[in-house]
C-alpha cells in the first residue's frame, strides 16, 4: 500500500468527521457514544480504505457511520431499533395550525421532537436536513433505493410536524 | 384529502430533486392547489425551524486528536477489509477465484519497481480519461480494433470484446509506458472505464496475477505467453476480476 494512503485519507476523509460526529450524535441521542462510535467509524473506514475508489467520500463514510451506529444500537440498545412510530398517540390536525406551532418553536423542542422519532425516520431527516445531503447520497448511506427516500422523508416530516404539535400541547396544558 | 401530485412531487421539489420539467409542472399545480401550496408552505416552515434551531453538532476538538492519533500509520492492505455490503460480494468472489485455482497476491511496499510501474500504468489510466484522449480507434469490433494495431505494433495484439459478459469494447489506443510503446484496450463496465495495457516482454515465464491499489485505481497484472497484461480501473477488485480471467483465458 502506497505509504501516501495516511496523508490522502487525512484529505479526503478527515474533513468529514464533523458530520460522521453528528450523525452518531443523532442516531445514538448520546454525546459520549457517538464520540465512541464515531471514532471506531473512522478507524474502519481507515482499514477499508482500499475499497475506496473515489467519488463521494462523504457519503463513503457516513455509510460506515451509520452501519457502525447499527452495530452498536444492535449490541447494547436492541429495544431502540425496534421503535416504530404510533401515530394514535399524537392527535391527528389539518395543515395550517402545523405551520403556526411550529414557528413558535424553540431548539429544545425541536431537538426533543427529532429524538422521539424512530431511527430510520431521524437517520433519514438528518442526513437531508442537517447534512444537506442528495437522495442519492441518502440512498447510498441509507442502503434503499432512491426511489423510496422520498416517501421515507415525507414520513419522517410529518411524522416530526405530529411530535412538535403534541408537545406544544403539552406545553399549554402544563 | 391527499392530492395524487403532492404525494408524488411535494417532497422532491422542496428539496430540489425534481428535473426541470416536474419542477414547473408542480409550479404549475400549485396554482390551482390550494392543499398543496398550504403543504408546501408549512414544510418550508418546519425546515427554516430546523434550520434555525441549529442542530447540527460539531465534533469535539478531542475526538479529531484522538482519531489521529490512533490512525495506524498506513491502511491495512488486505483485500478482504471491504465494507459491506461490498464485503459479501467481494468474499463470495474470492470464493468463486479460489475454486478456479487463481490466486490473488498483494503487492508489498517492498517491490519498488513495480510500485513506479503501477503508478505509471495509473497515470496513463488518468490521463486517457481527460476529453479525447482515451481512444484512437473507436470502435465496438474487435474486428476493426485488432487490424488497427497492425503496422503500428510489433506485436499482435489480442483483441477480444466481452460485451456478452458486460464488458463491452470500446476501442483501442496507443500509448506509453516507461518508454515503449504499449497497446491499450478500453472496456466499459455500466460508466466506469478499464484500460487494459498489453506489450510484449522479454522476461521468460508467466507469472501469475497480482493485484493492488493505489490513489482509489484498482490494477491488476500478470504476465502469460511472453506478454505483460495490466488492467486498471476504479472499478472496484471484484468486477476487475471477472475482466481479468476473460481476458486470461
Amino acid at each position: 500500500m502506497d505509504p501516501d494512503e495516511r496523508a490522502r485519507f487525512e484529505q479526503v476523509v478527515l474533513p468529514h468527521l464533523d458530520g460522521a460526529f453528528n450523525l452518531a450524535r443523532w442516531l445514538l441521542r448520546n454525546r459520549g457514544d457517538a464520540e465512541d462510535v464515531a471514532q471506531e467509524a473512522l478507524l474502519r473506514a481507515y482499514r477499508f480504505f482500499g475499497g475506496y475508489h473515489g467519488g463521494d467520500a462523504r457519503a463513503w463514510l457516513l455509510q460506515i457511520v451509520r452501519n457502525t451506529c447499527h452495530t452498536f444500537l444492535e449490541k447494547n440498545r436492541p429495544a431502540e431499533l425496534m421503535t416504530e412510530f404510533d401515530e394514535t398517540h399524537y392527535p391527528q390536525t389539518g395543515g395550517s395550525p402545523e405551520a403556526q406551532a411550529i414557528a413558535g418553536d424553540d431548539r429544545e423542542r425541536l431537538s426533543r421532537a427529532l429524538e422521539e422519532l424512530p431511527p430510520r425516520f431521524r437517520e433519514v431527516l438528518v442526513l437531508r436536513e442537517l447534512e444537506g445531503c442528495s437522495y442519492k447520497e441518502i440512498a447510498a448511506i441509507t442502503a434503499v433505493p432512491i426511489g423510496t427516500v422520498m416517501s421515507a422523508l415525507s414520513r419522517a416530516r410529518k411524522q416530526l410536524q405530529l411530535a412538535l404539535v403534541a408537545s406544544q400541547g403539552k406545553e399549554v396544558a402544563s | 384529502m391527499s392530492c395524487e401530485v403532492k404525494n408524488k412531487s411535494l417532497h422532491g421539489y422542496l428539496d430540489g430533486e425534481l428535473d426541470v420539467v416536474r419542477a414547473a409542472e408542480f409550479e404549475q399545480h400549485l396554482e390551482t392547489c390550494p392543499e398543496c401550496l398550504a403543504e408546501l408552505e408549512s414544510q418550508e416552515s418546519l425546515r427554516a425551524s430546523l434550520q434555525q434551531a441549529q442542530l447540527r453538532q460539531k465534533a469535539p476538538a478531542a475526538l479529531r486528536k484522538r482519531v489521529l492519533h490512533k490512525l495506524p500509520k498506513s491502511p491495512g492492505t488486505s483485500q478482504f477489509a471491504a465494507p459491506p455490503p461490498w464485503l459479501a460480494i467481494a468474499a463470495a468472489l474470492l470464493l468463486m477465484v479460489a475454486a478456479a485455482g487463481w490466486r490473488v497476491l498483494t503487492i508489498r511496499s517492498g517491490a519498488t519497481a513495480q510500485a513506479g510501474l503501477s503508478a505509471e500504468i495509473i497515470d496513463a489510466h488518468v490521463r486517457s480519461l481527460q476529453p479525447g484522449h482515451l481512444v484512437d480507434v473507436l470502435s465496438t469490433d474487435q474486428h476493426t480494433v485488432k487490424p488497427w494495431f497492425n503496422g503500428k505494433m510489433d506485436f499482435a495484439v489480442p483483441v477480444h470484446d466481452f460485451s456478452d459478459e458486460g464488458f463491452p469494447l470500446q476501442g483501442g489506443r496507443l500509448d506509453v509506458i516507461q518508454g515503449r510503446t504499449v497497446a491499450a484496450l478500453i472496456y466499459g463496465r455500466r460508466k466506469h472505464e478499464v484500460n487494459l495495457f498489453i506489450w510484449p516482454e522479454n522476461r521468460s515465464g508467466d507469472e501469475n496475477a497480482r493485484s493492488s491499489s493505489s490513489r482509489g485505481y484498482q490494477w491488476i497484472s500478470w504476465r502469460k505467453g511472453g506478454m505483460e497484461y495490466w488492467l486498471v480501473s476504479d472499478l472496484g477488485l471484484p468486477d476487475l476480476e471477472i475482466l481479468q480471467r476473460l481476458v486470461a483465458q
